[in-house]
């Protein structure tokens, strides 16, 4: 059992950290704690997809010594893939980073349950949906 | 949906409330369950180890040129893949402009109409009383360049006289940007590449405008030259990605040399791929900052 | 090779050049420049379908220089080239006919970038729709999700991003889930191309090895693509991202976007994880269960909501519902049927919006009770607003009833599924009734009631009235359409109901496409 969890330790604390970020994404009522919650998810699973690739004891996949044989670098596709996933990442980010200031500017608050009701109240005064 | 009564409302909540939690506790249990299946840290007998990642490795320099092989992998090999990538943050800027970018009054459809209707066609004036009076009956995504407005006009008076900032910014700026370009142009020699060395590039814009002032700053990178640039690097990339998906996929010669490994001209495309992501992620980081700090780039 | 054998990597890379080049351009050359190449998507996609439906077969394209394993790659057959048709002329269709609505409601400076997200959103679903590599798909789904968002809050107004949030939030859980769920497939097969995802996930079922570890991954991504469509516990942003919209993104969100998912899924099913351990894993039933109760759940909301455009939004979530049941009664016939309600339902659903458009006016939104004898003012819209519905209702003659024919077709031999499938149709159908009539008895029965009541009451009531309007509404002469956009608005309206009447009245061509389409998938 202890060398099971030993074996598999990134796995379990990316599964840990994925199951924090995605219940901080949905269940937060705080915008700015929601977008943490996706980066700690995402996050998490950078993590997974690097700990998949690692294999101890081989060097990174950056010719060193002229030893072309695969047995000598870690698997390079996971290390693609996480490089693309920060992309992502960031320019979801940014995006809800944006869209939190303008409902912050017009509402004066963060909470997004608060923003909804106002945002019903608007609609009711204005006779639309 | 909306018409429950408070008590019904608690109720519900709470219930949803545990139900969640049921749920979340549930997938944590599939998912440390699944981590327990997966082929563990120390085995070298990864599914992943097949005849791809040795591709990748042991073919690598012959095919693409590049000493790193992840910037082989991800701009040659996967090439669509990170196409697709620069395209997301190019729509993310889009998006985030659509939000934040506050346009000059004077070429906003609405300021153009009141002026017409005040009979006043001049519409280059846009002074701040004048426009205080049009803002109540503007409709009211116009209301929140009020809100900008005032932001624009404390910033200046925030950073000008930090002088601890402004000296160390005068000596760690040029640094930030020079190590910047190193990381982008050994893309494909070393650790990096476009992204990481734009994001370099971007945070020694980013402080620079912070130490100086935006004034400083919209000299050289203000909206039209950000756009030119952002525009060029990336109908660069489609261009140059486009023919070697074409090229590639009607098997013709693509007549690219790559050059000898481990030179900085070599590898074919990556370097200029890598030149042109480092260009948008470097416009593109600057004008997050700039476009949530001011609405403007 | 074929010449034409290009044509998928053609129309990607021209929506996206287009895309590029309207971000430099004004606002008038960019919807020039969008519409052309919506317009060259469109031909070079029926081409396409053209040809490979004469050749019966369906083709791997290399996007590089390396082959199958190493490189990336796209795949086209007759289904992917349909699709691929139906999102561009949904795409087009949209745009043409918010004009109006774009001009008016769009921030002069911001309608390029209204096209350019259009076009980027075209680029990313073609992209989803030919994808032959499960990394691509999700690189792509991204920007299909943010794109999404751009539509959503083009207006610009709290309500719109406060839509838009709500609907980011969804999206990314959708997306996590399916990016793990990617990330552990791809730990336990060591591929990610599909053909050979679906290779080692074959080999590894034979031997039994993962079996737990395999259902949850399908259960994962197939959930976060369930999401991401808005299927039924997760559809509360649907109804405030489709009503508060302008008309061309809720046409475009409606009728292709969160199809483009279920796409995906469909692809999920039959080419990644394969139909047979996809079957074993007892997902289809969770599907099938979902789906069914959306279509019960959406309609009753649909009739509790009194608004036009808020109505059709959750009429949205009951149709997705269906399609989810056709896919979940797991066999052959209810994918070709889901498929086919995919199609049908894009393309009644953005004429649906717009056809309300013309109603609604430059409110976001009415009270159906307000349609009273709207009617006779707007023939087109009101005629193919009442096409739509009686195809969404399943009036035989329209695309819709044929649809709903084939899902219940094939829920035939499969046990309790028939029943359930069959009873949900109907009380589904009875509701939409109930909801789509009240529309149209409203369009039309009070019309002859108000020209009575203004000849006998004068006409100063219709003046203030008018002026009211114009007070409140348009202030210029500028913000009324013009008779080129109302003429522009009626074509294209009548384009998508003849479409629907076509595919009604003869669907064999459709339904015989996507089958031999299915089968070589």
């Amino acid at each position: 059992m202890f060398e099971q969890i030993y074996n598999h330790f990134n796995d379990i604390v990316a599964a840990i950290l994925f199951v924090i970020g995605f219940s901080n994404l949905l269940f937060q009522k705080n915008l700015i704690k929601k977008i943490i919650g996706l980066n700690i998810m995402d996050v998490a699973i950078y993590l997974l997809l690097a700990s998949q690739g690692y294999i101890s004891g081989r060097l990174a996949p950056i010719l060193t010594d002229g030893s072309e044989n695969a047995t000598t670098y870690i698997n390079p596709i996971p290390s693609g893939l996480v490089l693309t996933g920060i992309v992502v990442s960031v320019s979801v980010t940014a995006l809800m980073l944006s869209m939190t200031i303008r409902l912050y500017r017009k509402y004066r608050t963060l909470d997004l349950d608060e923003i909804l009701v106002k945002v019903r109240k608007e609609k009711e005064d204005k006779g639309e949906g | 949906m909306a018409d429950f009564n408070p008590k019904e409302k608690k109720i519900l909540y709470r219930a949803f409330r545990i139900t969640a939690a049921i749920l979340i506790v549930m997938l944590a249990a599939a998912l440390i369950f699944c981590m327990f299946d997966l082929p563990g840290l120390f085995s070298p007998d990864h599914p992943g180890e097949n005849i791809v990642a040795e591709r990748y490795i042991e073919s690598g320099i012959e095919e693409t040129g590049a000493v790193n092989f992840v910037a082989g992998m991800i701009l040659d090999y996967r090439a669509f893949d990170t196409f697709g990538e620069s395209n997301v943050l190019f729509a993310a800027t889009i998006c985030v402009m659509v939000l934040l970018l506050v346009q000059d009054q004077s070429k906003s459809r609405v300021r153009r109409k009141r002026s017409k209707k005040n009979g006043t066609v001049n519409s280059d004036q846009t002074t701040v009383s004048e426009s205080q009076t049009s803002f109540e009956q503007l409709p009211e995504s116009k209301a929140y360049y009020e809100d900008l407005r005032d932001e624009r006009e404390i910033e200046p008076r925030l950073i000008k006289n930090d002088v601890i900032l402004k000296t160390i910014a005068k000596f760690a700026v040029p640094f930030i940007l020079m190590f910047g370009v190193y990381v982008i142009l050994n893309g494909h020699l070393s650790p990096g590449g476009g992204f990481s060395g734009g994001a370099i590039v971007g945070s020694g814009f980013i402080l620079a405008s912070v130490a100086f002032g935006f004034d400083k700053m919209e000299r050289f990178l203000n909206r039209k030259s950000a756009g030119i640039i952002t525009f060029v690097s990336l109908l660069v990339y489609c261009l140059a990605k486009s023919y070697s998906f074409f090229t590639g996929a009607n098997h013709l010669e693509s007549g690219i040399p790559l050059g000898t490994p481990g030179a900085i001209l070599s590898s074919g495309l990556i370097l200029i791929l890598n030149i042109c992501v480092g260009f948008v992620v470097a416009c593109t980081m600057y004008s997050f900052f700039s476009l949530m700090r001011r609405g403007k780039i | 090779m074929d010449f034409v054998l290009n044509f998928p990597f053609f129309s990607i890379m021209i929506c996206m050049l287009a895309a590029l080049s309207t971000f430099m351009l004004g606002r008038r050359a960019a919807a020039v420049v969008a519409k052309l190449a919506l317009l060259i998507t469109l031909v070079l996609s029926v081409i396409l379908t053209v040809y490979l439906h004469g050749t019966g077969e369906s083709f791997v394209y290399m996007m590089g220089h390396f082959p199958a394993p190493w490189g990336n790659e796209i795949r086209a057959g007759e289904l992917e080239g349909v699709m691929a048709i139906f999102t561009c002329v949904i795409a087009l269709l949209s745009l043409i006919a918010g004009k109006y609505s774009i001009r008016t409601e769009i921030d002069d400076t911001k309608q390029n970038l209204y096209y350019l997200i259009t076009c980027l959103m075209e680029a990313s679903l073609l992209a989803l729709i030919y994808t032959n590599d499960i990394f691509t798909g999700y690189v792509f789904i991204e920007i299909n999700t943010i794109a999404g968002c751009g539509l959503i809050m083009i207006r610009n107004t709290g309500r719109s991003i406060a839509a838009a949030i709500r609907y980011m939030v969804v999206s990314l859980v959708g997306s996590g889930l399916f990016l793990i769920g990617t990330t552990l497939l791809y730990s336990i097969t060591g591929h990610l191309l599909m053909q050979n995802i679906n290779e080692s996930v074959a080999a590894l079922a034979a031997d039994g090895s993962y079996s737990v570890t395999l259902t949850i991954i399908t259960a994962l991504m197939t959930v976060g693509l369930a999401i991401k469509s808005g299927l039924f516990p997760f559809h509360l942003w649907i109804p405030d991202a489709y009503a508060i919209s302008v008309t061309p993104s809720s046409a475009m969100l409606s009728g292709m976007v969160s199809k483009g998912y279920i796409f995906l899924l469909i692809k999920l099913i039959y080419r990644v994880i394969g139909f047979d351990v996809y079957s074993s894993t007892g997902v289809f039933d969770l599907i099938f269960i979902a789906g069914i109760i959306a279509m019960i759940m959406g309609s009753v909301a649909a009739i509790r909501s009194g608004y036009l455009r808020r109505m059709t939004a959750y009429s949205s979530v009951s149709q997705i519902g269906y399609i989810f049941m056709g896919i979940g009664i797991a066999n052959s016939a209810g994918a070709v049927a889901a498929i086919f309600h995919i199609i049908t339902h894009g393309l009644t659903k953005s004429l649906l919006f717009i056809a309300a458009s013309s109603f609604t006016g430059r409110k976001e939104d009415i009270r159906v009770s307000d349609l009273k004898g709207l009617g006779h003012k707007y023939p087109v819209s009101a005629a193919t607003f009442t096409a739509a519905a009686l195809s969404i209702i399943g009036f035989p003659l329209f695309a819709g009833f044929i649809a709903k024919m084939l899902l219940a077709n094939a829920s035939f031999d499969c046990g309790w599924r028939m029943y359930a499938a069959i009873g949900a149709i109907a009380v589904s159908t009875i509701l939409n009734v109930v909801y789509f009539f009240k529309c149209i008895i409203n369009l039309y029965a009070f019309g002859g009631f108000e020209e009575e009541k203004k000849d006998t009451e004068g006409s100063t009531a219709e003046e203030t009235a008018d002026e009211s309007v114009k007070a409140t509404a348009c202030v210029d002469n500028e913000d009324r359409p013009t008779k080129y956009e109302n003429a522009l608005h009626g074509i294209c309206a009548a384009v998508l109901a003849i479409i629907n009447l076509y595919i009604g009245l003869a669907p064999g061509l459709l339904s015989d496409i996507i089958t031999k389409g299915l089968n070589v998938f």
